[in-house]
């Protein structure tokens, strides 16, 4: 170890590996629906995708997580976007396109996709 | 970048591997593998998470989900609905971590957690023991850093002195103050030491510390070293913990591989090395000067102070010697100040404590807490009750050191200079939890064994004063003693108290006298009533069978290993006392609880 810098390099680049594990407190989640559903409906490359694009853009207070059936079945794959102080908001019908536009827009613009909304399924309906 | 989406720790400390984590994390390791996902999804082994109960442990992150006595079979189940369906287990979480709602919240607002603050314990459970690089990502070797790069030893020192952190192995000497003597001392050679010979039976704090968080001591031992303008560090460790030792040894390795051990560490011209001395598990070598002898590769055996370590420690030369505990807080009070560190607990202790947590108490385990919070935040909240609906009877800090604290005392702050008061002391860290079914008298008696066994025989008031103590106890016990004997024995106590060459002998009266100054009328009781109030000790118990209740059923008869039992099928059985050991063996297996043990 030769200097200071050297070691924050080590710090940052295993920081990003062990990040899953820091206590982050409030940051915004994003709950892929993965039961046998969902994952028939195709939620795993939609999940890998917000994984991947959280990661790009090295958006830290970002959490993805995995969950259960959240019981619109028909509608899968099913994403939910928690942001702190904000009413929760349902996606439907997922697509590996859709998650990348949805990290784009509404986690890092505030601008919540309501075309791909449960509501928006809903109204066409 | 491959992209992890998920974590598991299973917790790999001596508790954990004992129930089992090893066949869990092959487990794990193949039922990710099976369903495809061992690309997204890491096994950590850590250190311990402190609820070593509930071992072994797994928790999942992100979601933080806390699975409690996994058993290899579970893992399928977690595997393929938690970690490929996104639904948790809740049939495997800790009880406690389960709302009434049925939500699941999150470790911290558990009981066990929501009073503990951890600072020597940051990264236990958290990071990957064995990789130096996740040690670092916790801002690890960052204090040895700015200590190298931007502080003189003197500023270190003060730092260290202003946080008022004392020595966690037992004493409580100000650290500090040990620092700036050994710093001070003349000497062309200077060491720096850590005491990892834990023994004290129920103590598994430093061991914790070492298994979880080997680096933190490595760092702080450099710190040390570069403060007191030493070159070359020992750790004493027991042969006893193998894990401790082996994380231990990688951690080092790694340390000198990262450059972070050797010479012109960050690029100055501090050089520091480190080396681990294995000790063999006596007791004595625990204290400070029977570690040097042994370290120095003699018989550990204690010699008088003065001279202090500080002026003549290993090989005559000045050696700063610190406990593993000690050394896990310095990188965080160098990182976050000496203030920061100086909020935390009460006025003369400050800073938090890890106590290895035992005895007759619901959450077995280890926690760390600020100093000053009560014995009852500790038994009642953090530690969950006495099992059974017993009553909690007393506990005993510090181990055959200390002494015990009653249960009219349990509003009593965890500090120094608390328990000193009340003729206990803080010891290294044991807290031995007792209900109401202990006797006080055999607990002394337990204690005093232990002494006896691990006294070196170097000095006559401890090698022959604890067996004349043992013998009375027995006596005592066996239901022949007199009140001269426990008037005798407070004697002999004060007398090897203030005789004695070591910490050792010095100490190992605290029990008998800490029980005789609080549980006084049980001694009496086994004197002049011979009676053992908590129906412990053998010699002064008898079985009896209740004619009434008895349905001469023969099981009792049946059951007894000595054949102590007679009597005929349809009427009352009658239990021989002279043949009777008294084992209990009858009265457990009564279906109609008409035995009954009078004491």
């Amino acid at each position: 170890m030769k200097s200071l810098a050297e070691l924050e390099e080590i710090r940052k680049r295993t920081l990003e590996k062990v990040n899953l594990r820091k206590d982050r407190g409030e940051g915004i989640r994003v709950v892929v629906g993965m039961a046998t559903c969902g994952i028939a409906a195709g939620a795993r490359p939609v999940l890998n995708a917000f994984m991947e694009e959280v990661a790009k853009r090295n958006l830290k207070n970002v959490t993805v997580a995995q969950t259960g059936c959240i019981g619109v079945c028909r509608l899968e794959p099913v994403v939910e976007v928690y942001i702190p102080g904000q009413e929760k908001v349902t996606y439907v019908k997922m697509t590996p396109e859709k998650a990348v536009q949805i990290v784009n827009e509404h986690i890092v613009n505030n601008k919540p996709c309501i075309q791909y909304t449960i509501g928006a399924a809903e109204k066409r309906n | 970048m491959e992209l992890v989406r998920s974590h598991v720790l299973v917790c790999g400390g001596t508790g954990c591997t004992s129930s089992g984590c090893e066949k869990i994390i092959k487990e794990m390791e193949n039922q990710l593998k099976k369903n495809n996902l061992d690309k997204e999804i890491r096994v950590i082994k850590t250190g311990c998470f402190g609820l070593c109960a509930l071992g072994p442990i797994v928790i999942v992150y992100p979601e933080g989900a806390f699975y409690s006595m996994v058993k290899p079979e579970d893992v399928q189940e977690i595997v393929e609905e938690h970690l490929l369906k996104g639904r948790i287990v809740k049939r495997l979480l800790y009880d406690e971590t389960i709302e009434e709602d049925d939500t699941v919240k999150s470790l911290n607002e558990v009981d066990f957690y929501k009073k503990q603050m951890r600072v020597a314990l940051r990264n236990c459970g958290v990071i990957n023991p064995e990789n130096i690089e996740e040690y670092i990502a916790f801002d690890g070797y960052k204090a040895l850093g700015k200590v190298l790069t931007e502080m003189t030893p003197e500023q270190v020192i003060d730092t260290i002195k202003k946080s008022g952190l004392r020595g966690r192995g037992g004493g409580g000497f100000p650290t500090g103050l040990k620092w700036e003597f050994t710093a001070k001392a003349q000497g062309d050679q200077k060491y720096v030491a850590c005491n990892a010979d834990e023994g004290d039976p129920g103590a598994f704090m430093d061991r914790s510390v070492l298994e979880g968080d080997p680096h933190s001591v490595i760092e702080a031992m450099a710190i040390a070293a570069y403060a007191v303008g030493a070159n070359q560090g020992y750790i004493y460790v027991r042969a006893e913990y193998p894990i401790a030792v082996s994380r231990l040894k990688i951690a080092i390795a790694q340390a000198k591989e990262y450059g972070l051990l050797g010479q012109n560490i960050f690029g100055t011209d501090f050089n520091f090395d480190l080396e681990i001395r294995l000790g063999a598990g006596a007791f004595v070598c625990g204290e400070e000067t029977a570690l040097m002898t042994s370290v120095e590769g003699h018989r550990g055996e204690p010699r008088p102070r003065p001279p202090f370590p500080a002026v003549k420690g290993l090989w005559g030369k000045p050696t700063l010697l610190n406990n593993v505990e000690t050394y896990a807080n310095i990188p965080m009070i160098i990182l976050k100040g000496a203030e920061w560190f100086a909020s935390i607990g009460t006025e003369k202790s400050k800073g938090t404590k890890v106590f290895a947590l035992g005895g007759k108490i619901q959450n077995t385990g280890l926690v760390e807490i600020p100093m000053g919070t009560t014995l009852r935040e500790i038994v009642e909240e953090i530690g969950g009750g006495i099992p059974n609906g017993k009553k909690f009877k007393a506990a005993q800090t510090g181990g055959p050191s200390g002494g015990c604290i009653p249960a009219d005392l349990i509003d009593t702050p965890i500090d120094y200079d608390s328990l000193i008061s009340i003729g206990s002391m803080m010891g290294s860290g044991g807290l031995i939890i007792m209900d109401e079914d202990t006797c006080m008298v055999d607990i002394a008696k337990f204690f005093l064994e232990f002494t006896v066994d691990e006294s070196c025989g170097k000095c006559s008031p401890c090698r022959i004063g604890t067996k004349r103590m043992l013998e009375i106890l027995e006596k005592i016990t066996n239901g022949n003693g007199t009140m001269e004997d426990i008037e005798n024995l407070e004697i002999l106590c004060k007398n090897v108290k203030s005789s004695a060459l070591c910490g050792l002998g010095q100490t190992a009266p605290n029990p008998i006298l800490s029980t005789l100054r609080y549980f006084k009328d049980e001694y009496i009781a086994h004197v002049q009533d011979k009676k053992c109030p908590a129906g412990v000790c053998k010699s002064l118990l008898a079985y009896t069978i209740d004619a009434g209740l008895c349905k001469g059923c023969g099981i009792c008869a049946k059951q007894c290993p000595v054949n102590a039992i007679s009597g005929e099928r349809k009427n009352p059985y009658k239990i021989d006392t002279e043949k009777c050991i008294k084992c209990g063996v009858c009265m457990e297996k009564c279906p109609f609880k008409a035995i009954f043990k009078n004491h």
